[in-house]
């Protein structure tokens, strides 16, 4: 049996069983997303706060598209529109969006452990879309769903993150979901955001100085964009980014045959990753949104629409 | 008269621990021995307790003027009287600073007035900590300050820090410093290391604080001032101060009790885990036991940071730094040093009594004719510390709930019973 979420705030509390039965349960909604007629009536008469503090496009319009396929509702607050922006606290104004009874507040925040704050304060099922540099919680269980189509696996990959590992929440809960299943995690990048305590994240996590060595062997390569407005630090100059570390079809070339290449998006062509990379056949770029539909409408209808957990799943380790 | 019967007097200025009494008479005390008598005196039993001379906080912020939604003077020497201090030094980062000799009267009356214990301001070094101009120092001086800081932030250049040391040094002040960085520092929110990167909280690395110790340390060589480096918190401060020491320079420093109690690895997303330094690495915190062991470290400072809760109620990025500490600094030496065999129980009071006393450059002693300030405590009590129930305005300490062993039993200052509690915790 498993432990029932309360919240989904990061991978790293998850179980593996946990993060199976999540990735298992976004099975059915895969398949729905081809469907003629994408409705269903599972939350209906529900209602998802969708709180984006921090600006984003393709994950709220994934987390409003899973709640609308769902039959739920949804209440949307957006940073820019909302009474942040007079002083109002973050905790008066998740307390008044619960006032208005949701059901489940998905909710993205600049800062890192946001979603936990308001977990700790609220009744409500909180989810987290990402906070700060900490986790992306959703983006990690989309990306597992991609690689174990591709590969039929988590266990035993050899996993390649390239770019800004410190400031990629995304990194992070890739690396502690694919570590969970037994995955190997090689990490590489401008070596200031690759620092070495990344590699006390998990076991069987290592850091790489060239970009070269670094794919050599990868089952799976996920690039990260470039946060250009996450860092502090003096930027890389753009060449020197592109010459260093932008995943180009030489490079590609060193990774195993089969290799797949993951970008969580927004992606920028010439940048982290080439052209040819980005549109080749290796690329699951349009996969890893479509999953993105099914795993948070597994999410939604686990969180919020009260499915049994130890209900009878096809087991797929 | 107020005849202090049957305790265990600890007196690290003669090294007395020895079963006396001791008698206070006015403001002073009259007389140590055996079985002293004193038939018009009244009398407080204190077997069972240690008797030590009054404790001093080197560091606190009472926010009073400017901030009173936080703490006030009354507040604040209220809880510091709990906490078992006679005296303590507010730090000047008040609104406005205390840059001049009229705000240090202002507090130094309004302590008079409603405080509880003895109020010894520290001045700022330069007009409104701002880093350019020298404060009033010798004006401030003459109104009660005991010491100039910037603290919040470095004294901000080498030459600044020479000019504010000639000048100390001529009118026989220490110049205390809150050791920081400000370009490695940069927007961090905990010490940098394995915590932050799994939290992904912008980390300080620890050399923000030891480069700007080294820094110091060379003015004190140049200068010949006496240097105090506040809430030190990392190993390779200590390396620093302990050169300093061994080539004679006047050079001090302070450890709080929450960086010898908790380490980076305890920092949660809870605001009551964020205070400036961060706290550090496990190797950082032995190292600061290994020095207050050692005497390397020369007081225990509570760097007392009350915040209202609006304002740490928040996003852990967004939070001023700061934690409460007076009621707990005590309980936490006792319950964290001595009961876990690291510190010997006069060593801990010489940490909250000579230690910072020599900082000062003024004596404490339980002696005849000595001031009454006496803290009395006892080294056993087991009790579990509730924030609600403190004197302070502000709840801020991630200490809540936590069981201790030992805590303030009374606090005595000029001859005056300002605390006192019964042994079931009752105030």
């Amino acid at each position: 049996m498993v432990q029932r979420l309360q919240h989904l705030l990061g991978i790293e509390p998850l179980t593996r069983e946990q993060i199976t039965f999540l990735l298992d349960q976004a099975k059915p909604f895969q398949e729905f997303q081809r469907h003629p007629l994408k409705k269903l009536a599972t939350l209906r008469g529900k209602t998802v706060a969708i709180a984006f503090f921090e600006a984003s496009t393709r994950t709220r319009i994934s987390f409003t598209t899973a709640s609308s396929r769902l039959g739920a509702d949804t209440m949307s607050l957006q940073a820019e529109s909302s009474s942040l922006k007079k002083g109002e606290s973050l905790l008066d104004t998740v307390r008044t969006l619960e006032a208005m009874r949701p059901d489940g507040i998905v909710m993205r925040h600049s800062s890192s452990g946001a979603p936990e704050f308001v977990a700790q304060r609220l009744e409500i099922p909180v989810m987290n879309a990402g906070d700060g540099t900490h986790e992306h919680p959703t983006q990690g269980l989309l990306d597992a769903l991609t690689i174990r189509d591709r590969k039929g696996t988590l266990e035993g990959l050899n996993v390649t993150i390239l770019g800004d590992i410190l400031h990629s929440r995304v990194a992070r809960s890739n690396i502690h979901l694919l570590t969970k299943f037994g995955s190997r995690i090689t990490l590489c990048g401008p070596p200031m955001w690759v620092p070495r305590e990344l590699e006390t994240l998990a076991p069987n996590v290592r850091r790489v100085v060239r970009t070269e060595e670094a794919l050599q062997g990868a089952d799976v390569i996920i690039v990260l964009r470039v946060q250009t407005e996450r860092i502090h630090e003096p930027a890389l100059a753009a060449e020197e980014y592109v010459l260093g570390y932008q995943l180009t079809p030489e490079r590609l070339r060193l990774a195993k045959p089969d290799a797949i290449v993951l970008h969580p998006g927004p992606m920028i062509r010439g940048l982290e990753i080439d052209q040819v990379v980005a549109d080749g056949p290796q690329s699951c770029v349009l996969e890893q949104v479509t999953n993105g539909l099914a795993v948070r409408m597994a999410l939604l209808y686990h969180l919020i629409g009260g499915a049994a957990v130890d209900a009878p799943h096809p087991a797929k380790e | 008269m107020l005849l202090i019967k049957n305790g265990r007097v600890l007196d690290p200025a003669s090294k007395t621990d020895a079963k006396l009494d001791v008698l206070l008479d006015g403001e002073r005390i009259s007389k140590i021995g055996a079985n002293l008598s004193a038939p018009d005196a009244e009398i407080f039993d204190a077997a069972g307790l240690i008797v030590a001379p009054g404790f001093i906080d080197l560091h606190c912020h009472l926010r009073e003027p400017g901030q009173e939604m936080s703490e006030t003077i009354e507040t604040g020497t209220r809880a510091a009287a709990r906490g078992g201090f006679t005296a303590i030094c507010c730090m000047p980062n008040t609104q406005p600073v205390n840059d001049n000799a009229s705000v240090t009267r202002g507090i130094v009356e309004r302590a008079a007035a409603v405080g509880s214990v003895r109020m010894w301001p520290i001045g700022a070094a330069s007009v409104g900590s701002k880093g350019e101009a020298l404060a009033e120092i010798a004006a401030m001086k003459d109104a009660g300050i005991v010491g100039v800081s910037d603290d919040g932030k470095p004294i901000a250049t080498a030459r600044l820090m020479r000019q504010v040391m000639d000048y100390c040094n001529a009118l026989g002040l220490p110049v205390i410093d809150h050791c920081e960085d400000a370009s490695l520092f940069a927007g961090g929110v905990m010490r940098e290391g394995p915590a932050s990167v799994r939290l992904g909280l912008k980390g300080i690395p620890s050399q923000s604080e030891s480069i700007c110790v080294g820094r110091d340390v060379e003015m004190a060589l140049l200068t010949g001032a006496r240097l105090h480096i506040a809430h030190m918190s990392t190993l390779g401060s200590l390396e620093y101060v302990r050169s300093a020491k061994q080539r004679g320079l006047r050079v001090t420093c302070e450890v709080t009790p929450h960086h010898f109690t908790l380490t980076d690895e305890d920092v949660r997303y809870d605001t009551n885990y964020k205070m400036n330094p961060p706290l550090a690495s496990s190797e950082d915190r032995d190292a600061l036991i290994q020095g207050l062991a050692d005497g390397s470290v020369d007081a225990i400072a509570t760097d007392h940071a009350p915040h209202h809760p609006a304002s740490k109620d928040v996003e852990f990025d967004r939070a001023p730094f700061g934690v409460t500490g007076f009621e707990t600094a005590l309980a936490l030496g006792l319950s964290e040093l001595v009961h876990k065999g690291k510190l010997p129980l006069m060593r801990l009071v010489e940490l909250f009594t000579i230690g910072p006393a020599r900082v000062l450059g003024i004596e404490r002693k339980i002696a005849a004719d000595a001031p009454a300030d006496l803290t009395i405590f006892s080294a056993d009590h087991t009790w579990t510390f509730r924030a609600s129930e403190s004197a302070s305005k502000s709840h801020n300490t991630p200490f809540d709930g936590r069981v201790f062993r030992g805590t303030p039993m009374a606090t005595i200052v000029a001859g005056r019973v300002v605390f006192r509690q019964n042994k079931t915790g009752q105030a």
